[in-house]
């Protein structure tokens, strides 16, 4: 009897004490802080989530969030220093700040909450602007371009989708932005899809489809390192760019990037960027495609 | 031969980057697994008691354990105090906090189970040769207790060790992250270096936990 009555309450404590835990957790997922936690994130605005301009400055480091694995963005080379492409803008940042950089490693699924518990103070990390993230970080001026590309074979070029003949086939990967473009804005077009970059690449060598779409980036890198290919449509679709980021509000940090963007895009930084770190993989040709210099 | 590209591993001061690497993880689980040792051993005892209260507490606390995944816990504890808390804990110490509170509540089961399997007639004989409680644990159950624990905690120490591995999820740069920087940087030039990068992974988390299960072979002799 006593014993039954133990049990019971054990099961109830459990049941209340993950209930609270899985609220706690909650709140640290990026989703939740919109509905229910809305009132967590806000308390904490006001206590400052983030160092402002000034207090970067005071303090002598600067904590900037990269990628250590996404090469050629941002890597780590055999020195055991970090480079690449969003590497070199962070060091210019922070030479022009006149402080010391920290860099943070992270991975795609833990930028925002790196900016949102003010860890880091900047996300260089190959950051794509979107909606969704915008709600929850503040975004600067972007330096770079990304779109999908459609490669090809080179002796039968696809420069525009409207010339895929009706039994033709365009590989794309399942799951890519590439994928839900197409189905919504060519629904004939005839997909072939796979659910792996090597099954699909294989596929398209093997000449089962005419063309294949995907991340521009990774097209133009595919052509370049294979021989008789040709990105005939090197941008397609929504422009989408790239951003560093800052915590939501810390309007200071933001409007000195936003000032800096500019004042870079008069020496053409970028472009000195792209020769040094992405010609390599992209070639010159596809600077201007990639590249954006702030006016 | 087959290009497994190992070369990469001697390029600038790559190696040395695995090694540092590894040490970070080595530091955080040997850290950890010796507070979750001693930890384990008291909440161990805690268990068998008969305390309703008591008994209720470290179930709820030995379930969530169970159920909620590292990666959850270190998210949690990471970003989560500095959210609800503004407390600003460095990743190293997040990490350390996660695996003892993990590690200790596997290691008090253990010690549990180690305590229970121990027949009565242990404890009956220990009361009726006038022991007190404290010379019962010592002299007569925890000896026994040991020897049982040995082979069980070895298993806990090495998956400890190689669940360090989820800590780069939280900016700490270990041997994995190291090797798939070192992956990534040479991508183009060998393309075949992660074949070859993990395979020497493997053999380092060999070398780290092969010893220790020797070391379990040797006590288990010895005891016996």
């Amino acid at each position: 009897m006593r014993k039954n009555i133990i049990n019971k309450i054990t099961g109830l404590t459990l049941i209340l004490a993950l209930a609270v835990v899985g609220l706690a957790g909650c709140g640290s997922t990026d989703k939740a802080a919109e509905q229910g936690s809305g009132e967590a994130t806000s308390a904490e605005s006001s206590s400052q989530g983030f160092r402002t301009l000034d207090e970067i400055k005071k303090s002598g480091t600067i904590n900037i969030g990269v990628f250590s694995d996404k090469s050629p963005f941002g890597y780590v080379d055999e020195n055991g220093e970090y480079a690449g492409y969003d590497v070199y803008l962070a060091e210019r940042l922070g030479k022009d700040l006149g402080v010391e950089i920290n860099y943070v490693s992270t991975e795609a699924a833990n930028r925002i909450e790196y900016l949102q518990t003010g860890k880091v103070d900047i996300i260089l990390a190959n950051f794509t602007v979107t909606e969704e993230r915008a709600q929850e970080v503040d975004f600067a001026l972007p330096y770079m371009n990304v779109a999908l590309g459609v490669v090809s074979p080179k002796d039968e070029v696809v420069k525009s989708l409207d010339d895929i003949g009706e039994d033709d086939q365009v590989i794309v990967i399942s799951g890519t932005t590439a994928e839900t473009y197409l189905t919504k804005n060519y629904p004939d077009i005839k997909l072939q899809k796979y659910d792996a970059y090597a099954e699909a690449k294989s596929a398209f060598e093997n000449g089962n489809g005419v063309a294949w779409a995907n991340d521009n980036t990774e097209v133009i890198a595919f052509a370049i390192e294979n021989e008789g290919y040709e990105v005939g449509i090197p941008s397609l679709g929504d422009q989408d760019t790239i951003a560093p980021a800052v915590t939501k509000g810390n309007e200071t940090l933001l409007n000195w990037i936003n000032d800096e963007l500019k004042t870079l895009g008069k020496e053409q930084f970028f472009h000195a960027d792209y020769e040094k770190t992405l010609l390599d993989t992209y070639g010159a040709d596809y600077e201007e495609t990639l590249v954006v210099e702030q006016q | 031969m087959l290009d497994l590209g190992i070369d990469v591993l001697f390029k600038g001061t790559n190696f040395l980057r695995l090694l540092q690497g590894l040490w970070v993880s080595i530091e955080i689980s040997l850290i950890s697994v010796v507070i979750s040792i001693l930890l384990g051993m008291i909440v161990g005892v805690l268990m068998t008691m008969n305390n309703p209260i008591l008994h209720v507490a470290l179930k709820v606390y030995l379930e969530i354990v169970r159920i909620m995944p590292q990666m959850v816990l270190l998210f949690i504890v990471y970003f989560g105090t500095t959210r609800v808390f503004g407390l600003d804990l460095s990743a190293e110490a997040s990490a350390i906090i996660v695996f003892c509170f993990w590690g200790t509540a596997e290691m008090g089961d253990l010690v549990r189970g180690s305590i229970k399997s121990i027949s009565k007639v242990q404890f009956e004989s220990a009361y009726a040769l006038g022991m007190d409680k404290v010379q019962t644990y010592w002299y007569v159950i925890s000896p026994q207790t040991f020897r049982r624990l040995v082979p069980l905690s070895i298993n806990l120490i090495t998956r400890m060790i190689k669940t360090t591995s989820l800590v780069m999820m939280i900016g700490i740069v270990e041997v994995l992250k190291v090797s798939q920087q070192i992956i990534e940087a040479n991508r183009k030039i060998s393309p075949n270096a992660a074949f070859g990068v993990f395979a020497v992974v493997f053999l380092l988390y060999f070398m780290v936990c092969w010893p220790i299960s020797r070391l379990s072979n040797y006590l288990e002799k010895r005891w016996v």
